[in-house]
Formats: C-alpha cells, sequence, structure tokens
C-alpha cells in the first residue's frame, strides 16, 4: 500500500473489450467533476484513454530501457556474457557479439560482469509516455512502439514517471491491459485496490474466475464490476455470491452506451445508468480512501 | 498445409467466437489451436476432451538459502527487478518480481542463492467436440507469457496435422501487439482481423497491421457489430482498402451472437443470419488460402 495520502484504484479483467476503458475513462471524467484526479492509461501496447479526450497541450516524453552495446575493441571474446545472459539475448558468432534487443531484460549482469568493460549499457528507445492537464484531470498515457514486444518495462517506466510527478492528485485511476499474466501483475502492482470488470457471459466468467484467481495470488483486494448487466445469463452474479467475492456496480447492457464508446464520447453526463454506477464507485472510493490513508 | 491466425488488437471484438465458428465449419479437416492464453476460451466452445496434460515449465527463479545467507546485501544490490527485499534481516525474493536473470547467483560469495526452473502453465492436446485434434494451454495465475508457451502450443498443432493428415491449422490468437502475439505469427499463412467499428477498435487495429506489415503477412478484415458506428466503419472499410487488406465479411449486431456463446454453441449452429454471413466468410478465406 502506499501510504502517501494517494488512492489508486486499478481496473482489470482477465477478458479484453469488457468495458475497462469506458469505465477509466468515464469514471475519472466523473470524479475530476469534484477534484484532482490522475487517469494513467498502463494498457501500453493498445492505449485508447486518450482518444476520449481532446489532445491538448500534450507533454511527450520518450521511455528507453538500457541494452548492452558491444565494444568490438575492447572485447576478447572470453564469452562470460553469453554464459551470464539467461535470455540468449546475448550471443557470440565468430568474433562478433550480437545483442538482440527484444530478447534483453536489462538486468546488466553481461555488461556489470565483462572484465573489459566491454559492453556498457546505452538506452533503446521502447515507447513513449504522453501527459496532459485537462482541468482537473491529469492524463497519462504511455504508449510502446510497434515492433516493440516486451510491455512490462514501459509499464514499470510509467509508474516510475507518475511517482516523479510534482503535483500528485489524490486519486489515481490506473487503465490495465486485459489478461492475466505479466504485464497484468505489472500494471496492478502499486495499486491499493482493483475494479474487475466482466460481462455477464461464458467467457465473460471464465476469465473473471483467471482474474480473481491472480488478485489472491498477488494478495490485492478487489471487486467486481459487471458491465452490459443483463445482456447474458446470471451466472457471474451466482458465481460472485458464492465466492463472497463484491459487486460493486452494475451498468446495464444498451446499445446508446455502446454507440457513444463506439463513437469515443465520454457518456455519464446522458446515461444516468452509467451515473448511478460511478456514484455507487465514487462512495466506495470515497471509503477506500479513508481506510488507506 | 496452411496456418490461419485470428487477431484483433483490441481484446472483446469476438476473436474466439469467429474462430470456433470456423472450427465447426471446417470439422473433419482443421487442427484448431488456441493461443490466447490470457484469457483462453475456446475451450468453452469446443468442450475439448483432454488427452494429454503436461506441466510447463519456461525461465528460472532465484531461491535464497537463508542458512547460507550471511546478510550481506550483495543480490538486492545487483538486482535491476526490486525483486530482492530484506525482511526482518531475512533476505527473500518476490517471485512475481524475479525475472530469472541470475546476476544475484553470481554475485553471491556463499553461494547462498540457486535458480529453479519456473512452472508457467498447463499444456493439452485434445479432441475438440468437432473431432478434430486442438492443443491448448493454460496459464498460470500471473504467469510470464513471454510467448515460449504459445509457441509450445503452436509447435504442438503442427505435430497434430502432420499426425492426423489434416490442411489447415486455425489460430486463436491474443490481444495486443506484444510477445504472444509476436510468437504466434511464426508460420502463419494467413490472418483473420476481427475488429468492431469504434475508435478504440480501429486504434488498435492500426497498430497491429503495422506490425504484421513488418512480418510481410497477408491479411483480411472482419467488421463485427458492424452497425454500431457507420463512421468508424466506413473508416475501418477505407483503412484496409488502402493497406491492401481484404474485406471478407461483417456481422452485425446480434443478439444471437451472445445467445450461442450461453448455450456453448458458436454462432454458425443455430439457424439465423450470423450463419449465413459465416458461411459466406469460411467460403472466401477458404478461396484465400487456396490461391496463397
Amino acid at each position: 500500500m502506499t501510504n502517501t495520502g494517494i488512492f489508486k484504484l486499478a481496473i482489470a479483467s482477465g477478458k479484453g473489450g469488457t468495458g475497462k476503458t469506458l469505465l477509466s475513462t468515464n469514471l475519472a471524467d466523473y470524479l475530476a467533476q469534484k477534484q484532482a484526479v490522475l487517469l494513467a492509461d498502463m494498457d501500453v501496447e493498445e492505449p485508447n484513454d486518450a482518444l476520449f479526450f481532446d489532445a491538448e497541450n500534450k507533454v511527450i516524453t520518450p521511455q528507453y530501457k538500457m541494452i548492452p552495446d558491444w565494444q568490438s575493441d575492447r572485447c576478447t571474446l572470453c564469452g562470460d556474457c553469453t554464459r551470464h545472459c539467461k535470455f540468449h539475448a546475448v550471443i557470440r558468432l565468430g568474433d562478433f557479439v550480437m545483442v538482440f534487443n527484444e530478447l534483453c531484460h536489462s538486468c546488466y549482469a553481461c555488461s556489470d560482469l565483462c572484465p573489459e568493460q566491454a559492453l556498457p549499457m546505452k538506452p533503446y528507445r521502447m515507447g513513449e509516455t504522453s501527459h496532459q492537464l485537462l482541468n482537473q484531470l491529469q492524463l497519462v498515457e504511455s504508449r510502446l512502439d510497434v515492433g516493440q514486444e516486451q510491455a512490462v518495462p514501459l509499464i514499470y517506466a510509467t509508474q516510475k514517471y507518475i511517482r516523479e510527478l510534482e503535483n500528485k492528485p489524490a486519486i489515481q485511476i490506473l487503465d490495465c491491459p486485459p489478461g492475466t499474466s505479466c504485464p497484468v501483475v505489472a500494471a496492478v502492482d502499486e495499486a491499493d485496490f482493483v475494479l474487475l470488470v466482466t460481462e455477464p457471459t461464458p467467457f465473460g466468467l471464465n476469465d473473471l474466475k483467471l482474474a480473481v484467481d491472480t488478485m489472491r495470488q498477488i494478495d490485492k483486494a478487489f471487486a467486481v464490476v459487471i458491465n452490459r448487466q443483463g445482456m447474458g445469463d446470471d451466472a457471474v452474479e451466482n458465481w460472485c455470491e458464492n465466492e463472497g467475492v463484491k459487486i460493486a456496480a452494475r451498468i446495464p447492457y444498451d446499445r446508446q452506451l455502446a454507440e457513444q464508446y463506439a463513437a469515443a464520447k465520454l457518456a455519464w453526463r446522458k446515461n444516468t445508468a452509467l451515473r448511478k454506477a460511478l456514484e455507487e464507485l465514487a462512495v466506495l472510493i470515497q471509503q477506500k480512501q479513508v481506510q488507506y490513508a | 498445409m496452411r496456418e490461419i491466425i485470428v487477431l484483433s488488437g483490441k481484446g472483446g471484438t469476438g476473436k474466439t467466437s469467429v474462430t470456433a465458428a470456423l472450427g465447426v465449419l471446417a470439422a473433419g479437416k482443421a487442427v484448431i489451436a488456441d493461443c490466447d492464453l490470457d484469457a483462453a476460451n475456446m475451450h468453452l466452445l469446443m468442450q475439448p476432451e483432454v488427452l494429454k496434460k503436461e506441466a510447463f515449465f519456461s525461465g528460472e527463479l532465484a531461491e535464497i538459502d537463508p542458512e547460507a545467507c550471511i546478510n550481506c546485501g550483495m543480490c538486492e544490490e545487483v538486482c535491476h527487478f526490486d525483486a530482492v527485499h530484506q525482511d526482518a534481516e531475512v533476505y527473500d525474493i518476490n517471485p512475481l518480481r524475479c525475472e530469472g536473470c541470475g546476476y544475484c547467483e553470481v554475485v553471491c560469495p556463499t553461494n547462498a542463492i540457486s535458480m529453479h526452473v519456473r512452472r508457467s502453465g498447463d499444456f493439452f492436446v485434445s479432441t475438440a467436440r468437432t473431432g478434430d485434434p486442438m492443443a491448448h494451454a493454460h496459464l498460470d495465475a500471473g504467469a510470464d507469457n513471454s510467448g515460449k508457451l504459445v509457441a509450445k502450443v503452436k509447435e504442438e498443432a503442427k505435430r497434430l496435422a502432420n499426425q492426423h493428415q489434416r490442411d489447415l491449422i486455425l489460430v486463436d490468437g491474443a490481444p495486443g501487439i506484444g510477445c504472444p502475439v509476436v510468437s504466434s505469427l511464426a508460420g502463419v499463412n494467413y490472418v483473420v482481423l476481427v475488429t468492431e467499428p469504434s475508435a478504440s477498435g480501429l486504434h488498435d487495429l492500426k497498430r497491429l497491421v503495422e506490425v504484421l506489415q513488418q512480418f510481410r503477412l497477408q491479411a483480411g478484415c472482419i467488421i463485427n457489430k458492424a452497425d454500431l458506428n457507420h463512421d468508424q466503419a466506413e473508416a475501418i472499410r477505407t483503412f484496409c482498402f488502402e493497406n491492401g487488406i481484404e474485406m471478407i465479411g461483417e456481422i452485425p449486431y446480434d443478439t444471437a451472437f451472445t445467445a450461442a456463446m450461453i448455450q456453448g454453441k458458436t454462432i454458425v449452429e443455430s439457424d439465423n443470419q450470423l450463419k449465413q454471413i459465416m458461411d459466406k466468410i469460411y467460403i472466401s478465406i477458404q478461396h484465400k488460402i487456396n490461391v496463397l
């Protein structure tokens, strides 16, 4: 837990397309009517939050990871580097040492342990973080460069970027990538509380179970938000009840809401059912803020 | 042998429903592979009978022997992943943070640290309810999805295709553009894109298509929920046209899509407009891969 007076709420899901971005953008905008809020798009492979806001005054910061840079003049071809690298990112081919940037995890072992200092680390661009202020809403978005494969280093770099901001809003909403593997674990790492967004379908339930498993595994407090309530069956409701999992809010199935999302419009002002769900979540956030303060 | 993968960029656009429907239409000819390991759902529609289950290990994890540790802190100092912590004088590894680089093991003066292979999930060979072979997997909660298990599923699908003399491998892919997606592209002949007419759908599709172009892969596009937003649908058609991606079908917003899923069926197994549309899509994909 952060214990810094800042409450970090992660919005995650197992299944993709359940409404993480819909909820993150609308909740952030709704809360920002009354207080300063930071919304961070951690879905660095496919970030969408910024589509819902005007692109004004964006400050863009390139993000780098550190990669060893082979210096042929210092290298004695001793082979220590290739032995140390567990990721097969440093390979010796005849008189050459090749570094495969996409395989490198930036552990520094090859570089630090090289007896000739022939592999100094140098920055290698992986993506960028954009930052803008829209009244009381600070929007931070990180985006992996196309062709880069590792999301996790950029997610951690984004958390560092947010930690180092001068004006940090007391409420931070983290829109996470879909799934249950390493990028999600990285994205919710600093969160005080996680909302798992799902839909009432067999796919939604299956992936919710996986997401709940993951949250329990990493010991994160969480609750569920059911989106498109009424579109499918009651299996998600029943499962949550049996498992003692709290359902924090329900957003009814509504084609108009889907249409507004499709057009990248924030819908909470016009859609009373969505606004009601956000009101409930605002109360929950207030309670949790007190709990984690 | 031809390999087709279904991808989307954005999650939740209908990849699995479309792949499973193609699997039913291609029954008797195909091998099915579920490579969306983070949210594997194909088994819900294919109800596979599991023939073989195997644990899958990838990467390593550091472990500190408290008996041998002299609390010098060298391991914490060299770890770039913040995975080593001192708790009540004792050093410990956070397995969620450890990337298995082994740097700490090398510098430990008392050899208190050892590296161990890491389980990342289970891998299955099955028979789908269509009678076709199916390769799939289950990733452990919070596990590393670097693409190695994806590669294993694909390798097994290829072996099954040879063994059962199937011409077609149908792969359900992951959302995004990272490791699991890139890993699933090896050996692919044709990509079926499933998108939705939303600003997010198009944005994510564009990034995915850039990746596909780097691999010089041919692709065709299906717009799901096609009547949801006219302007976005038109923008997708234009984008596809400009990038040499053939439109292979449009599926309207239809409650039958979810109704089928709830029954554990694919959208081609009841009599509705979706079946006719998918039949046409299947024919155009067949035509497409025959001329490849």
